[in-house]
């Protein structure tokens, strides 16, 4: 084959490529308004048992919820295009039209509220704390002084520990994943974040009988459907939310991800609603 | 603007980036410029030492370096760079030292090339006039090639300086308080300050990196060697 042939081979595979992903950035964009065309949904790619990328499936709390609501939004499951939707871009990706909702542990905040319409909440979570099997550490107490803390930088959890318990030392990395690795193999002491995800990563088989959850929740993250601003759906969406948890499909699905995992019963099932506007 | 500035301490960000840039500045200089002398000794061995550590640094991402730093050296082996009573915080003082480490070992291979490129602004007859008079190999390089070569090299050491700045960014991904850090806290804690606080950033990055290259522009006009 001569130089040119395959100069020319390269150029068109190229222009085919670019073609097929301005196809797909269009499919994604345009659709929104339950026109059966079908829904793009931002969620994590990284968070055992909430929203997980695993080969090309994804599997996870957040994802059955995700599939759900869009199945009584009138999509079938293989209409649903999923999107990672890392958490400093969940307001960005609505407010570009890059996705139509996003379900990504996703709390609601008044400041958030400000950006983006809000269904739900689906699921209140607390802040708790993991630790290694053989720690002694009993909770938010004295037990946590001087301890070695890990976190997500730039987030919630990593705030509220600040303030709880003047005395800890945080590490921040930038994924749970890194901090779970050096809780398990005793570097650090505790991970901290939301109840929910922290069930995730005890209930991980690399993890299973290495971590286990202490204390009880001091927090209270209430967990969205974020939405465009103004979305019409989202009236729509927390009459769903509240049939998932009726009709005992929100337990099955939490039971299905999260094991044996004793959520908060006072605050669960949450009222739906009022985070419209 | 008063509120990133303060409360997410945004200045705070900035003097971290001054801080490790300007350790990460004085390392990298001293690890590039020993590997340089290695990769211009006469003993083959550290002329391949020299060419191997230059070649495996340089084309490793520096966000891998960084994290290799903490979750390698410190997580996994267990080696630590602070005293558990530091000042300032065991945790916080260790992230800063190790983010000083990985920027150092990095950009000491770029600082290694500008002046392997500073001595190729020399002519190769002064290396044979100063061995001619019986100069040794050390003395020949103090004396001759090292000050003509630093004085050549000015406009790459001065291109490496700037990117090392910005590069700081990346010690974020450990956990040190610096801008990219503060910007993250901004995206998480209130959402509708994010393009201030990128501006912010932009704009003190140009601040920091535009003398820079005035500066550099200015030296390396008027030290150059002149022929």
């Amino acid at each position: 084959m001569s130089t040119t042939t395959t100069l020319r081979l390269v150029a068109a595979g190229s222009i085919a490529a670019l073609a097929l992903t301005a196809c797909g950035s269009d499919g994604g964009s345009e659709s929104g308004s339950g026109d059966g065309d079908g829904i793009t949904i931002g969620i994590k790619f990284d968070q055992p048992g909430l929203g997980l990328k695993d080969g090309d499936t994804y599997k996870g709390m957040d994802v059955d919820v995700a599939t759900a609501i869009a199945e009584k939004l009138g999509y079938d499951a293989n209409q649903i295009t999923w999107q990672e939707a890392p958490s400093p871009q969940r307001e960005q990706l609505l407010k570009t039209g890059q996705v139509d909702m996003v379900v990504a542990t996703y709390s609601i905040t008044d400041k958030r509220k400000e950006e983006v319409s809000f269904a739900g909440p689906y699921f209140v979570a607390g802040q708790s704390l993991l630790v290694a099997a053989d720690s002694d550490i009993t909770g938010l107490n004295d037990t946590l002084d001087g301890k070695l803390v890990c976190s997500v930088t730039g987030s919630t959890s990593a705030q509220q520990i600040k303030d709880a318990v003047p005395g800890v030392e945080l590490q921040e990395y930038e994924t749970y994943s890194q901090c779970a690795d050096l809780v398990a193999n005793g570097t650090l002491d505790v991970l901290t974040t939301d109840d929910v995800i922290l069930a995730g990563y005890a209930n991980q088989a690399a993890y299973q009988g290495k971590l286990k959850l202490v204390g009880d929740t001091f927090s209270e993250e209430k967990y969205g459907i974020g939405l465009p601003k103004g979305s019409d759906q989202c009236e729509d969406i927390n009459g769903y939310i509240k049939e998932l948890w009726d009709d005992g499909t929100m337990e099955q699905i939490i039971a299905d991800n999260l094991g044996d995992f004793d959520y908060n019963k006072e605050l669960n099932p949450p009222e739906a609603g009022g985070n419209c506007t | 603007m008063q509120t990133i500035l303060q409360d997410f301490g945004l200045l705070a960000g900035f003097w971290m980036t001054i801080k490790l840039t300007f350790w990460s500045a004085i390392f990298s200089l001293v690890i590039g410029t020993f590997v340089a002398v290695m990769r211009l000794s006469p003993v083959g061995m550290l002329r391949q030492v020299g060419t191997a550590y230059v070649t495996l640094l340089r084309n490793t991402p520096l966000t891998l370096i960084i994290l290799f730093c903490s979750i390698g050296i410190y997580g996994q082996l267990g080696i630590v760079l602070a005293g558990r009573d530091a000042p300032g915080g065991f945790i916080d003082t260790n992230n800063f030292r190790l983010a000083i480490l990985g920027l150092s070992v990095y950009h000491a291979a770029f600082v290694c090339e500008a002046i392997r490129s500073g001595v190729n602004t020399i002519p190769i007859g002064q290396a044979e006039a100063a061995r001619s008079i019986g100069l040794t190999f050390g003395q020949s390089l103090r004396e001759i090639i090292l000050p003509q070569a630093f004085r050549g090299a000015i406009t790459p050491l001065g291109n490496t300086l700037i990117a090392l700045t910005k590069n700081t960014t990346i010690a974020a991904a450990i956990g040190v308080a610096e801008t990219a850090l503060v910007m993250k806290n901004v995206a998480e804690f209130d959402p509708g300050l994010l393009w201030t606080a990128f501006g912010l950033i932009a704009a003190g990055f140009v601040l920091l990196t535009v003398p820079m290259g005035l500066l550099t522009s200015h030296f390396a006009h008027k030290l150059a060697v002149r022929r």
